[in-house]
């Protein structure tokens, strides 16, 4: 799966982990989420499957993970138990601005 | 989306009270998914809200989302000629409205048209199976009328793709504590009010509607809900203020933020209220419709600093609508699109994702450097904190000078004796226009027309003298607090009005 469409929603095929594409890179990226590819929102996990242990750090609703050079942006809409990577890499969580509240 | 990620959060927390009635996160959800599927099965195109801030509001704009259709907050105080020829416009479509109008609104063509009671009770019967919905970025969410003050009111288009950058630029989410709650007393037919939802859901804060204002209302309810946040006009704000000045005992122990924009905030009302609630934070949102609400803020600590300061500047700052939010650029450029230095006056311009700059059957109307002319006229200090002096439309020419309103109202409400006023542009024979003022005084001590002309005159030039001021009781605002020049400019020419 090619992430390079924002708004695109893919899903872990190893846990429960969910997101939103909120930006993408120009170029084609193998993200992957509990050490596994990544699939679309409409498809199926196989089954059976689980996360590989070195990616198990987990994913937390509401959270945004960025790749190093700031391209890549994701929006966590349901946490599982898989760690967010591209390749081998692993997205860091952007930090939040404290903003007051304007509404 | 927003709220099924809200739901799964914190799906028992309160997300909604509306006079004696709750809804939990859950609920909410589910009554969003139910109504979408009503609203699919009957074959409209989009969905419209004709109501006060009730419940059908947030059903509504959550189930438009969900059924993949624009949602419509219609300004239930038009006349009847007025919304016929707004609906026209969006049929075929879903209404919402309250039991007086459902008879009257049935008989327009290709319409469904459903009481807020009975679209509640079918929403909240969850019976429906919901569709799967779609997240198309590029799909129209929200379409909001404008008034309409020089022609027919333009429909401003926001996407989804807008709304979720304003959501994720500004909001945190799930950052709202346990007992957090959001007063929201604008109508839903302004874009704070549907931000203020948005926004309340995406941080997990119970929303608290008030439906008709008034400044007593509204401080019983921030009192019985508890509420910690709120989002007034500068009118409401000036109403509430001057209630609590005239009760020693009335407080506001829980409300920790009040964020205040839609308008110009005259000084002596924010000083007031800073005085008057001292453990509030305050923050001024500047922001237009076509920009998916707010642009920029000026800050809680700028606020204070600014009180407490007798540095010219930072005391100047309570004035400005404070800095760009990140991911929002905002320029002054000239005439000719030239980007103007510090402290130069000229037309405020916004780029950014959340900019839309987009009317229904008009197209996009950003530049092709993607900002968005915002027909504002301002400027910017050295440290990029923003002015704004007004509309642009609104500039008096005379004998070719251009002359900001806003300018000379700033120093007309220094004066002591005056408690509002506006300045407007009047047909004059020898400059083309001439200043006019309308004042209204304070109940403190009266002034002559000869006294507020040597002020002025005193402070600004002498081209920026009212040739012509009018002493009135009060002036005329829209209820989103926006001053109708329109009708001022009327009654100083003598018109009948």
């Amino acid at each position: 799966m090619d992430p390079r469409k924002p708004g695109t929603r893919l899903r872990s095929a190893v846990c429960d982990t969910e997101v939103m594409v909120i930006a993408a890179p120009a170029v084609a990226i193998e993200l992957r989420c509990g050490g596994a590819p990544m699939i679309d929102i409409a498809e199926s996990p196989p089954p059976g499957a689980s996360c590989h242990p070195d990616a198990k750090g987990g994913t937390a609703l509401g959270k945004r993970y960025v790749d190093e050079a700031g391209d890549l942006e994701l929006l966590c809409t349901k946490p599982g138990e898989g760690s967010l990577t591209i390749a081998k890499t692993p997205l860091t969580v952007k930090g939040a601005k404290p903003l007051p509240s304007s509404d | 989306m927003l709220l099924e990620m809200a739901t799964s959060a914190f799906s028992d927390r309160v997300a909604l009270r509306s006079g004696d009635d709750q809804w939990t996160y859950a609920e909410l959800f589910a009554a969003a998914g139910s109504a979408a599927a009503e609203v699919s099965a009957a074959g409209t195109e989009r969905l419209a809200v004709i109501d006060v801030s009730s419940p059908a509001v947030p059903v509504g704009l959550f189930a438009s989302a969900w059924a993949g259709i624009p949602f419509v907050p219609l300004n239930y105080r038009l006349t009847e000629g007025e919304l016929e020829s707004l609906i026209q416009r969006i049929t075929p479509a879903y209404l919402v409205t309250d039991t007086d109008r459902v008879a009257t609104l049935s008989k327009l063509p290709n319409t469904t048209v459903a009481s807020r009671r009975a679209f509640l009770e079918q929403a909240g019967s969850g019976t429906a199976p919901p569709p799967s919905w779609p997240m198309e970025p590029d799909a129209i969410a929200l379409l909001l009328f404008t008034s309409g003050t020089t022609g027919a009111p333009k429909a401003a288009v926001l996407r989804h793709k807008h709304l979720i950058s304003y959501i994720l630029g500004s909001v945190e989410f799930g950052a709202a504590g346990e007992d957090d709650a959001t007063l929201v007393s604008v109508p839903p037919y302004h874009v704070a009010g549907v931000a203020a939802i948005l926004s309340s859901v995406y941080a997990g804060r119970r929303i608290v509607q008030l439906p008709n204002f008034s400044a007593e209302a509204w401080i019983d309810l921030a009192r019985r809900e508890r509420v910690t946040h709120a989002f007034v006009v500068p009118t409401m704000l000036a109403r509430i203020v001057e209630c609590l000045e005239g009760s020693d005992n009335l407080d506001l122990p829980c409300l920790r933020a009040l964020a205040y924009g839609g308008g110009k905030m005259p000084l002596p009302v924010i000083e007031r209220a800073l005085k008057r609630l001292p453990g509030t934070s305050f923050t001024n949102a500047y922001g237009l419709t076509e920009t998916s609400s707010t642009v920029s803020v000026l800050g809680p600590a700028e606020h204070r600093a600014a009180l407490a300061s007798d540095d010219e500047t930072a005391k100047r700052r309570l004035a400005s609508v404070g800095r760009p939010l990140p991911g929002v650029e905002v320029e002054i450029q000239d005439e000719a699109g030239r980007p103007l230095g510090p402290g130069e006056r000229g037309e405020i311009h916004v780029r950014g994702e959340q900019v839309s700059g987009e009317y229904l059957g008009q197209g996009v109307t950003l530049g092709p450097d993607g900002w968005f002319a915002t027909r504002d006229g301002g400027s910017m200090d050295a440290e990029g904190y923003l002015f704004v002096d007004g509309r642009i439309d609104d500039v008096i020419v005379r004998g070719g000078e251009n002359i900001s309103p806003g300018e000379i109202e700033e120093v007309l409400l220094e004066h002591e004796a005056v408690a509002d006023c506006a300045v407007v542009g009047v047909p004059d024979e020898h400059w083309g226009e001439a200043v006019a003022a309308a004042i209204v005084l304070g109940k403190d001590r009266p002034a002559s027309p000869e006294e507020l002309r040597t002020w002025v005159k005193d402070r600004l030039r002498s081209s920026r003298t009212p040739e012509r001021i009018e002493f009135s009781k009060g002036l005329p605002y829209s209820e989103t607090g926006k001053l109708l020049r329109r009708k001022v400019r009327a009654q100083l020419r003598g018109d009948a009005s």
